[in-house]
């Protein structure tokens, strides 16, 4: 479990993690969700002790990271920023951090095997592919068989088979009671592994709710109405409690109401319609939406 | 495949982090990286050979130099003459220990696994100084027994039991594991291989020249306390009055240690990584 307190860190002026307080259950997949620059690597470096908290204070398995007597065994961290000398092999740099734990050779040969990079894993990091570099980072998270997995955009340089055996590892480990926690900036990829979201935007929490839950608001639907009639039809539609919104090429997006609720309106008026259509907004446009007042830099003004 | 709440609660293995086992990371560390295999070859190679090179240079031009070069002929220093290039190898690669896991981002994964941060240094430094200790020992001796003998040939060789030899010799070993250790440190301090390497050959080579731009009442005051006089001094069979003691100039390189490592200690545990 991880608890974070009114964590905040500041750079200068710019203050990357704003106040975060959540809790990052056992047992389930939790996402951290948040376009990039929204303090999510700096949230994952402070609660490994790689960064210090300006304010505030985050606990792993109830100590801070610092005063954990084994940290390997109780956290295991994937950082987005490689953590590798590029001049060692795998095998080493493994055997490497496993001494610091007393942790013996075959368990390095495991987590070898585990994450499939068996036949480079006396090469030298430096040769690595994205792919091969990810999976050793994800070997070095697994070497002390921890408690909590803190991985960093984990499917980055992934192909498709390697994004599946991480989504279906980090199911597994959190199926044994791990906490596991996991970043991303794709929505599409947290729906499919994540169980609960902790959405950042700007540093700030902005969702801490089920991926369901998430969902299910990302669902709101809007109906798309097109009508030689307009204005009478959005008169009619706002009478019984529509929100309409129109759109200069004189399309009109109607919420609030199920399209067979717009068609029978409009017939009972009397009205035309030329176009009745539902539409479903994707979880990356509720996500874009969510975060979309947090974002560091707008496409456009707003 | 979903999370089920009957799942007993992880229960994660023991074994804490310790000292030893940090010594063990750092030895892997070391030994596994070319780069350091080569910097302490290059060491040792250049200790012993510029030794043997120097000492054969006198012994073939002997018959034509003055009379005075040869009452002033020093057969332990001229043996020695190759550490100012070792002292070069070792410090670079005592800067690049952990320079090295600054500009690849191995420090990372090292402070993740070892939160102290400390232990870490103090791995680096005990390993690493112990390795520069023993190889530099090796070498000193070599170099100095290799140039003797070809000395010989002229009968202007001296032995370790002559006094003051042996510790001339072993000073040149301990002067190097000095620099390799001072590289550390400045690599921690600094965290940039190029910024500690320049300030390395600043304090080594560039700041004694400068040396020469001071009044001279005020250079006999500063130039003995430069770490580069202090170590001459350890490694002079016979410290000049300029020099100082070789047990002080011990003291004085110690402090400089210290201090640096103070220093490095101060800033590794203070900042994000």
């Amino acid at each position: 479990m991880i608890v974070a307190e009114g964590l905040t860190k500041v750079y200068g002026e710019k203050t990357a993690v704003d106040d975060i307080t959540v809790t990052v259950q056992p047992g389930r997949v939790t996402g951290f969700l948040g376009p990039n620059g929204a303090g999510k690597s700096t949230t994952m470096r402070m609660i490994v002790g790689l960064a210090r908290p300006t304010s505030g204070a985050v606990t792993v398995a109830g100590r801070d990271y610092r005063d954990l007597p084994a940290p390997l065994h109780e956290v295991g961290a994937l950082l987005e920023a490689r953590a590798v000398h590029t001049g060692r092999t795998a095998a080493n740099h493994l055997l490497a951090l496993a001494q610091t734990h007393g942790i013996p050779r075959a368990r390095v040969r495991e987590v070898i095997d585990m994450v499939g990079i068996g036949e480079v894993a006396d090469k030298r990091v430096g040769s690595f592919s994205l792919g091969m570099g990810q999976r050793l980072g994800i070997a070095a998270a697994l070497l002390g068989d921890p408690g909590t997995l803190i991985l960093d955009e984990p499917v980055n340089g992934l192909d498709p088979e390697g994004i599946k055996w991480i989504r279906d590892l980090l199911r597994y480990l959190a199926g044994q009671g791990r906490t596991i926690f996991v970043s991303s900036h794709l929505m599409s990829e947290m729906a499919l592994t994540a169980d609960h979201l902790i959405v950042v935007g700007r540093g700030r929490v902005v969702a801490d709710e089920p991926v369901s839950s998430f969902i299910a608001r990302a669902s709101t639907r809007a109906v798309h109405v097109r009508s030689p009639q307009a204005e009478e039809v959005s008169g009619v539609l706002r009478a019984a409690g529509a929100g309409v919104t129109v759109r200069p090429d004189g399309l009109l997006v109607v919420t609030d109401l199920t399209a067979p609720a717009i068609g029978d309106l409009a017939a009972g008026h009397g009205l035309r319609l030329h176009e009745l259509s539902p539409q479903q907004a994707s979880l990356e446009e509720a996500f874009m939406e969510l975060t979309a007042d947090d974002l560091e830099y707008h496409g456009s003004a707003t | 495949m979903t999370a089920t709440p009957t799942a007993p609660a992880y229960r994660p293995p023991s074994g804490n982090v310790r000292f030893t086992g940090v010594l063990a990371s750092e030895w892997t560390k070391l030994r596994s990286l070319r780069s350091t295999v080569w910097s302490l070859i290059a060491a040792v190679g250049m200790l012993v050979g510029f030794g043997l090179l120097f000492s054969w240079g006198v012994v073939s031009r002997w018959d034509r130099i003055g009379a005075r070069e040869r009452l002033t002929f020093d057969p332990t220093r001229i043996s020695l003459g190759g550490v100012f290039l070792a002292q070069l190898a070792i410090g670079v690669l005592g800067v690049l220990i952990i320079g090295g896991e600054f500009s690849t981002g191995m420090i990372r994964a090292s402070l993740a696994a070892v939160p102290k941060r400390l232990p870490v240094l103090w791995g680096k430094a005990v390993v690493f100084g112990a390795v520069a200790l023993v190889l530099m020992t090796v070498a000193s001796v070599a170099a100095f027994e290799l140039a003797q003998a070809v000395l010989s040939g002229k009968g202007v060789q001296t032995s370790l039991g002559a006094d003051g030899v042996l510790r001339a010799v072993l000073g040149s070993a301990l002067f190097l594991t000095w620099v390799a250790l001072f590289g550390l440190a400045l690599g921690t301090i600094l965290r940039n291989s190029a910024a500690a390497i320049s300030t390395l050959v600043g304090v080594l080579l560039v700041v004694p020249i400068l040396m020469n731009f001071l009044p001279s009442d005020w250079r006999d005051h500063i130039d003995r306390w430069l770490p580069s006089s202090a170590g001459a001094s350890l490694m002079a069979v016979h410290p000049t009055d300029a020099q100082l003691a070789p047990g002080i100039a011990a003291m004085v390189l110690l402090a400089y240690l210290v201090v640096s490592f103070a220093a490095a200690a101060v800033l590794l545990l203070r900042r994000d990584v």
